[in-house]
């Protein structure tokens, strides 16, 4: 399936060093822990440890966690930070992904228009099929992902067109109005159906506050294929960086890995939109730290990206629980926050070498 | 008492129909003013000051004043609607905003409260528009047109509650109506209240929507709990700077509350059965119990004269857990 070819060097490390993906995993299981311990009830620390403990087979310890206690830790706090680790690393590989194959260091699902996309796709679902959440398969994600990606491809088109020279900012400008265009949509719908008005309201504002293992059984297989698909394709994805003639000409069919890169892409970034709502930024902020830290071949940041975003959402949800507990803060406004400046330092950086 | 308000509302409404005809009731003070007022309206119709207008109203955008009886009165509060109508005014009632739909015959309209359209408010030519909110502007841009406006906000406290009725009694030409409303509002609450049976520190749980979002005691909605003196589980998040907090699910689950009282069904419909099939909810006592409350929406988030309704939908819930927990 994949072509195999002799790639160009690509700046920096090519594959991820031993030590690196050791260092990532003890990150991401640091946080997960800090996820599982830190809530708004008061649970002891010990007790929790050895409830966890008494999950690893052959070891056999009993927590005084009440029926109670021991309901919250397993139904409520263990799956959302499950749910939250899986759609952290969804979104930053799917960004890591779009950057690659639009070779523009912006691209991000948010500035593409395909969370707009997916937002439209899943108020239509809500809007017009109120009892769809009780049938076998939830048709939430799958609107929410044929929105995201006409959302991309309009996008991609109104992009390329406009543009005479391969430009950033186009892209990005293209990407801003589609989505502009497709919440304006939204919002449309939103009002002329206020009587389901609140339950979307309170999906854009980030639904991480209510759920439980069953979004994440939802969202699980979409994660894995399009996490597999951009795992195998993250060497292609430095060749596509030297540019499409380029990448033709040593036999890597370029107008096909980008196809599949953004259908995995926006497959997991609909699934995530689609349980969790509307997270911005962690598609652009965790691939650019990975980048500045471990160099920038896609066969690194591919992989590092998944780890160290599922890490940050999990601190993210982390801070937007507990900040003002027992109220909640939109985990949304929590990324933004740490977000949106950063996003600026790149976008200064990225002006700077251009 | 619904179904007494509600007589209420009706036989004032009949009675409201010609103010001549009201002269017959000789037991309110309004009336009996309106007779004066009969015998001299044709002689200086200008003058009249006996049938209570013009009248200056104190409301949230200022003093407002009333030159005459306003009998195209526009209402874009539906507590607003419910005020008027329980006082007698639906008569001079001709337009109410889209979410007032009680009572039953109110004259609904695609009019929004908040989004209003001055063009669309001005269509239906009222000499008197009642807000609650002043979204939009919306104040500044009908009093730019003439057109006269109360606003009354949400409600604090149950005085103002009354202080709108009355205000509205006021405005409409129905101050003794408002009064017997007021009154009965009263009696009903103290009797009510008198009945509780609840033990210190019962607490609960009030549901805006499916994220939790919750009231604290520093609303309206929480006030009439403390009416009853149970504890709100929402208190707590007191520190996130509104009345409003969205609670987490850990809380709620940590603080067992006996009651859980629903505002959602209408919003999102949610149900005691909704609530139980949670995941992690079934270990609450309030769900083992049977202590799962579903509001009616409207009467939970309104401060007109239903909050007697909300009280003792309060009430019987605390005190079935009483009787079922002994």
């Amino acid at each position: 399936m994949v072509p195999d070819v002799e790639l160009p060097a690509g700046p920096g490390p090519t594959r991820v060093e031993p030590v690196w993906a050791l260092g990532a995993a003890v990150i991401l299981v640091a946080c997960s822990l800090l996820g599982i311990l830190v809530g708004a009830a008061d649970l002891s620390l010990g007790s929790v440890l050895a409830e966890l403990l008494d999950k690893v087979p052959g070891v056999d310890l009993s927590s005084d966690l009440t029926t109670r206690e021991a309901a919250i830790l397993w139904e409520i706090r263990v799956p959302r930070m499950v749910l939250a680790g899986l759609v952290g690393g969804m979104l930053a590989i799917a960004g890591a992904g779009y950057q690659g194959v639009f070779r523009n260091p912006l691209a991000d699902p948010y500035l593409l228009g395909v969370a707009a996309g997916a937002g439209l796709g899943a108020t239509l679902a809500i809007a017009y099929f109120p009892g769809a959440t009780s049938w076998p398969v939830s048709p939430l994600p799958i609107a929410a992902f044929v929105g995201a990606l006409l959302g991309v491809m309009v996008t991609y088109v109104l992009g390329r067109t406009t543009a005479t020279t391969s430009s950033t900012a186009t892209l990005i400008l293209a990407g801003v109005a589609v989505a502009a265009f497709l919440t304006a949509t939204q919002t449309f719908i939103q009002q002329e159906n206020s009587e389901t008005f609140r339950e979307v309201y309170a999906w854009i504002l980030g639904a991480l506050v209510t759920v439980g293992w069953s979004e994440v059984v939802l969202i699980l297989p979409y994660v894995v294929v399009s996490g597999a698909a951009l795992y195998l394709y993250r060497r292609l994805l430095d060749v596509m960086g030297v540019g499409d003639e380029e990448a033709n000409s040593v036999g890597v069919r370029a107008a096909r890995v980008r196809l599949v890169v953004v259908i995995a892409a926006t497959l997991g970034t609909a699934a995530a939109v689609a349980v969790s709502g509307l997270i911005g930024f962690v598609g652009i902020i965790v691939p650019h730290a990975v980048r500045l830290v471990f160099g920038s071949s896609y066969r690194v940041i591919v992989p590092l990206s998944l780890c160290f975003g599922a890490a940050f959402l999990i601190v993210a949800d982390v801070v937007a629980r507990t900040v003002l507990a027992p109220a909640e803060v939109p985990i949304g406004v929590v990324t933004a926050f740490f977000g949106a400046p950063f996003f600026l330092l790149v976008l200064y950086r990225a002006r700077r070498s251009a | 008492m619904r179904r007494t308000a509600l007589l209420i509302a009706l036989v004032l409404a009949a009675g409201a129909c010609s103010p001549a005809e009201s002269g017959d009731t000789t037991t309110s003070q309004a009336s009996s003013t309106t007779v004066v007022d009969t015998t001299t309206t044709s002689l200086e119709p200008t003058t009249t000051v006996s049938d209570g207008f013009p009248a200056a109203i104190a409301a949230a955008n200022g003093e407002v004043m009333i030159e005459e009886r306003p009998d195209r009165i526009v209402s874009l509060s539906a507590t607003a609607t419910e005020i008027l109508f329980a006082i007698g005014a639906s008569d001079q009632v001709v337009a109410v905003d889209e979410t007032s739909d009680y009572p039953e015959e109110v004259p609904t309209t695609d009019l929004s409260g908040y989004e209003p359209n001055i063009e669309a408010i001005a269509g239906y030519e009222p000499d008197l528009v009642v807000v609650s909110d002043d979204l939009g502007d919306v104040i500044a841009g009908l009093v730019a047109i003439d057109i006269t406006v109360i606003q009354q906000p949400v409600a604090q406290t149950l005085d103002d509650t009354y202080a709108q009725i009355e205000q509205l009694g006021a405005a409409t030409g129905h101050v003794a109506e408002a009064a017997e409303v007021v009154g009965d509002m009263q009696i009903g609450i103290d009797e009510i209240l008198a009945s509780i049976d609840a033990p210190l520190g019962t607490s609960f749980y009030h549901e805006l929507d499916n994220s939790f979002f919750s009231v604290t005691s520093e609303t309206f909605i929480g006030l009439i709990y403390s009416l009853a003196g149970l504890v709100n589980i929402a208190d707590e998040a007191e520190g996130a700077g509104t009345g409003y907090p969205q609670l987490s699910a850990e809380h709620i689950i940590e603080s067992d509350p006996d009651l859980i009282f629903l505002a959602d069904t209408k919003c999102c419909g949610e149900s005691p059965a909704t609530v139980a099939a949670r995941p992690g909810w079934d270990q609450l006592s309030a769900v083992s119990n049977d202590s799962v409350i579903a509001l009616d929406d409207d009467i939970a988030s309104r401060w007109g004269p239903r909050v007697v309704d909300f009280l003792a939908v309060i009430v019987d819930s605390v005190n079935a857990l009483e009787t079922s927990g002994s």
